[in-house]
C-alpha cells in the first residue's frame, strides 16, 4: 500500500473528467425517464438505395416535432419525439411509405410524462435501499463500520465512473440512459462489494492468524493473496460480457457495455480503492490517538 | 458417494426437463414480439370506495375482449401506484395493433333488453333457438348509467336463504324505469347485455318498485361475483387511456435471441478454455460443474416458469461468468495450502472450508441487490418494470444455483477423482 496515493490519483484521472461531463452536460435520459415516443422503422425503397438521413428529416419535420432522428443500420431509423399515439404513428408511417418506400415498424414505444418521474423516484429508492442493505450487511459481518463505509465508498467510485462514461457517451455518441442502465448500475454495485468483501475477508482472517504484523503489512499480504483470484474472476465475466457486446443484439448493447465498464472499475476499486481507504482510515486513527507524534 | 449419485440424478432430471418439449421456455414480449400497454383508468367520477371494484370490472371487460380477439396467452394485471389505477396489458404476437387498441380502449356498454315480439314464452328446450330469441330482444332504454352498483350478497328469504345472490341497486331515475320494465314483464325474462353480449337473462317474478333488485339462481360464490363484476363494468363506467405503449416486431426479437445464443456459446467456450488453461484438471472439473449449472438453471427457468426477456438472457450469461468465481476462489486457496506443504486431500478440504466464508459473504451482496430489483412483495414505490425484474430474477436464480454447483458439485467431483493424488498437479500456469 506504499503507492496508495498513486492508486487514488489513477482513479481521479477517470473520475474527475467524468464529474466534469456530468456537471457540464448531465446524462441523456431516454424516453423511459422523460416520457415521449420512440419509433424504430425500416424503409424499403423501390430502388434499394440508401435514404439520406437529411432527406427524411426535412420530410418529417413539418409533420411532427422531431426531437432526434438517427440511423440504426441499413435504412433503419430511430425517431424520438414528444408523445404521440398509435393512430398518429400509423398515418405518419403511411405518409413515409408513399414518399420513400414500404415502411415496417420494428419498435414503437410511447410513455406518458408522469411515468418518467415515477421511474426516477423508484430508481433512487432502489439504489439507496440496496446500498443501505449492503452497508449494514458488511458492517454486521465485519463487526466494524470502517469496512462497511470503505466498501460503500468503493461502490460510489464505480458509480461515478459509470455515470461519467455514460455522460461522455451521451455527448459524443448520443447514448441514452434508460431503466436497463440503472439495472446495470445496481448489478455493478453488488459485484463491486462482492469483490471487496473477498479482500476484506482475507484481511480479517490474517488479523487472527498473524497478530504480530502491522495493519499495513496485513493488508499488503491480503491484497497479494487475493489479486490473482480477483483478476481471474473478472476475466471470466469480461469474456462473457465481451462476447455479448460484440455479438449480442442491439437492444442490450449499451446495457452490456455499462456492465463491462462497471466490471473493470469494480475490480480495480476493490483492490485499489477499498483497501487503500481502509489503510488511510487506520493511519488517521493512529495519528489521532497519539497527538505527541 | 451418495452425493455423487444425487448430483448424477439431479443432472439427469435437469437434462430430461430440457429435452422434453412440453416444458418450453416462456419468452417475454421483447423476444417474441407483440404489444405492451399500460392503461390508466380515469376514476374521477367513481366513489373512492368503489374504485377497486371498478378496476376489477375494467380488467374483466378487457380480458374478455382480448379473448374474443384471439390473442394467445395475453397478460392482464392491475397495477396501482398511489392514487393511480392502472392495468398492464401484454398482447404477444398481435399484428394489427391499432385495431386491438381501439377494441380495448372502449368504455363498456351495459343495457337491459326485453321481449317485444309477442311470440309467447321462450322454449329453453332448444338452446339455440332460445338464444336467437334473446338476441332479438329490444333495448329498454335502461343502461349501465342507471345502475348504481351490483354486489354479491346472500339470500334473505324463501328458498334462496343463505345462497349467494347478486343484488342490484339502481339510481333514482333508473329505479322508476326499472319499475316500469318489471311491471310489463312479470314472468318474462329481462336480458342484460354487456358490449352486445348476453351476460344474464333473469325472469321477473314480480314488479320491483324500490330500485333494489336481486338476481337469484344456482349461483356459487364465484359465479355470483363474476356476474357482479360484469354488471359493475357497466355500472361503474371507467374511461381508460393509454399512458405507455411498446410494440416490438417479432423479427427484432428472434434476431436478438439468435445473437444472444451465439454470444453466450462463444463466451462459455472462452470461460471453459480459460479454466482449463489456468487450473488444469481442476479447471476441467469446474467446467463440468459449470455445464451442470447451465442444465439445472435452464430446467429451473422452465419449471417455475421464468419469463425470459432479453435482459434476462444477459443476466443468465453474466451468471455463467460469475458461477466460476467460487471455483476460482477455492482453487487459488488450494494452491496456497499446497504451497504450505499440506497433502492434497487435506489441502482440498481446507481450501473449501476457508473459501466458504468469503463466498458466502460475497454472494450475499448480489442476493440483496437482486431482491431489491425483483421487488418480490410488489411494493409500488419500488421498481415494477418487467425488463428489470427479468434480469434480476435470472441473476438471483443464478447465484443460488451456482453456490450449489460451484461448491458441492465441484467438491464431490474433486473428492471422487482427485483425492488419491499426493502431488500438486493444480499448480500449473499462472
Amino acid at each position: 500500500m506504499k503507492y496508495k496515493w498513486l492508486y487514488f490519483l489513477f482513479s481521479l484521472l477517470f473520475i474527475l473528467p467524468g464529474i466534469y461531463f456530468l456537471l457540464r452536460f448531465g446524462l441523456k435520459p431516454s424516453v423511459d425517464f422523460t416520457g415521449g415516443t420512440l419509433l424504430e422503422f425500416v424503409i424499403q425503397p423501390a430502388d434499394n438505395q440508401p435514404i439520406p438521413l437529411n432527406d427524411l428529416r426535412s420530410f418529417l419535420e413539418p409533420q411532427i416535432s422531431v426531437s432526434s432522428l438517427q440511423t440504426a443500420g441499413d435504412n433503419t431509423f430511430i425517431l424520438r419525439s414528444p408523445e404521440f399515439d398509435q393512430s398518429t404513428s400509423q398515418s405518419f408511417q403511411e405518409k413515409i411509405s408513399s414518399r420513400f418506400g414500404q415502411v415496417s415498424e420494428k419498435r414503437f414505444a410511447t410513455i406518458g410524462p408522469t411515468l418518467g418521474k415515477e421511474l426516477i423516484k423508484k430508481t433512487l429508492v432502489g439504489i439507496l435501499l440496496a446500498a443501505g442493505f449492503i452497508l449494514s450487511y458488511v458492517a454486521y459481518r465485519f463487526h466494524d463500520q470502517k469496512y462497511g463505509i470503505c466498501a460503500v465508498l468503493a461502490m460510489l467510485h464505480d458509480s461515478l465512473i459509470m455515470l461519467g462514461v455514460f455522460s461522455f457517451l451521451g455527448v459524443y455518441f448520443k447514448v441514452e440512459v434508460d431503466a436497463l442502465f440503472v439495472t446495470a448500475l445496481l448489478t455493478i454495485l453488488s459485484f463491486s462489494v462482492h469483490d471487496t468483501i473477498v479482500v476484506y475477508d482475507r484481511i480479517r482472517e490474517s488479523t487472527k492468524l498473524f497478530p504480530k504484523l502491522t495493519y499495513t503489512q496485513l493488508v499488503n499480504k491480503a491484497v497479494t493473496e487475493t489479486l490473482g483470484r480477483s483478476l481471474n474472476n473478472s476475466l471470466t465475466i469480461i469474456f462473457m460480457l465481451l462476447a455479448l457486446y460484440l455479438l449480442g443484439g442491439d437492444t442490450t448493447k449499451w446495457f452490456v457495455f455499462a456492465l463491462l465498464i462497471g466490471t473493470v472499475s469494480g475490480t480495480y476499486s476493490s483492490t485499489f480503492t477499498a483497501v487503500p481507504l481502509l489503510v488511510l482510515w487506520e493511519n488517521l486513527k493512529i495519528k489521532h490517538h497519539t497527538p505527541g507524534m | 458417494m451418495w452425493r455423487f449419485l444425487f448430483i448424477l440424478v439431479l443432472t439427469a432430471a435437469a437434462a430430461a426437463v430440457n429435452l422434453i418439449p412440453q416444458y418450453s421456455l416462456k419468452t417475454g414480449l421483447d423476444l417474441q414480439g407483440g404489444t405492451h400497454l399500460l392503461l390508466q383508468a380515469d376514476m374521477a367520477n367513481i366513489d373512492p370506495a368503489d374504485r377497486n371494484t371498478a378496476l376489477e370490472s375494467v380488467k374483466q371487460v378487457i380480458s374478455r375482449r382480448v379473448d374474443l380477439y384471439g390473442v394467445s396467452e395475453p397478460l392482464i394485471q392491475t397495477s396501482n401506484f398511489k392514487d393511480d389505477y392502472r392495468l398492464i396489458v401484454e398482447l404477444p404476437g398481435v399484428k394489427d395493433v391499432s385495431k386491438a387498441i381501439s377494441l380495448i380502449g372502449q368504455t363498456a356498454q351495459l343495457d337491459f333488453r326485453e321481449d317485444l315480439s309477442g311470440a309467447g314464452p321462450i322454449d329453453y328446450a332448444s338452446p339455440s333457438s332460445a338464444m336467437a330469441r334473446i338476441y332479438a330482444f329490444q333495448p329498454t332504454g335502461l343502461t349501465g348509467k342507471d345502475l348504481k352498483k351490483a354486489a354479491v350478497s346472500f339470500g334473505q328469504s324463501g328458498n334462496t336463504t343463505g345462497q349467494p345472490v347478486v343484488s342490484l341497486e339502481f339510481t333514482e331515475a333508473g329505479s322508476q324505469q326499472f319499475a316500469e320494465i318489471t311491471k310489463r314483464n312479470v314472468n318474462q325474462p329481462v336480458a342484460i347485455f354487456l358490449d352486445n353480449i348476453l351476460i344474464t337473462n333473469p325472469i321477473v317474478n314480480e314488479p320491483i318498485l324500490s330500485g333494489q333488485a336481486v338476481i337469484s339462481g344456482n349461483f356459487t360464490a364465484e359465479s355470483a361475483s363474476a356476474l357482479a363484476i360484469q354488471l359493475n363494468a357497466g355500472a361503474l363506467p371507467v374511461p381508460i387511456k393509454i399512458i405507455e405503449q411498446k410494440n416490438i416486431s417479432a423479427t427484432l426479437g428472434s434476431d436478438s435471441v439468435r445473437k444472444s445464443v451465439i454470444a453466450g456459446s462463444i463466451g462459455l467456450g472462452l470461460v471453459v478454455l480459460f479454466m482449463i488453461l489456468l487450473y488444469g484438471i481442476n479447471g476441467f472439473l469446474a467446467d463440468i460443474a459449470l455445464v451442470i449449472y447451465g442444465l439445472i438453471t435452464l430446467a429451473v427457468y422452465k419449471l417455475i416458469p421464468v419469463t425470459l426477456t432479453l435482459p434476462g438472457i444477459a443476466g443468465f450469461i453474466l451468471t455463467i461468468g460469475m458461477a466460476v468465481d467460487s471455483n476460482i476462489l477455492i482453487f487459488e486457496r488450494l494452491k496456497e495450502e499446497l504451497r504450505a506443504g499440506r497433502p492434497f486431500s487435506i489441502a482440498l478440504e481446507l481450501a473449501f472450508g476457508r473459501a466458504w466464508d468469503s463466498i458466502k459473504d460475497a454472494n450475499m451482496a448480489t442476493i440483496i441487490t437482486s431482491l431489491v430489483l425483483i421487488n418480490p412483495l410488489n411494493f409500488n414505490w419500488l421498481n415494477t418494470s418487467g425488463l428489470v425484474r427479468g434480469f434480476a430474477i435470472t441473476l438471483f436464480i443464478g447465484v443460488i444455483i451456482s453456490l450449489f454447483t460451484g461448491i458441492i458439485v465441484t467438491r464431490t467431483l474433486m473428492r471422487l477423482f482427485l483425492s488419491h493424488i499426493t502431488h500438486p498437479v493444480c499448480d500449473r500456469g499462472n
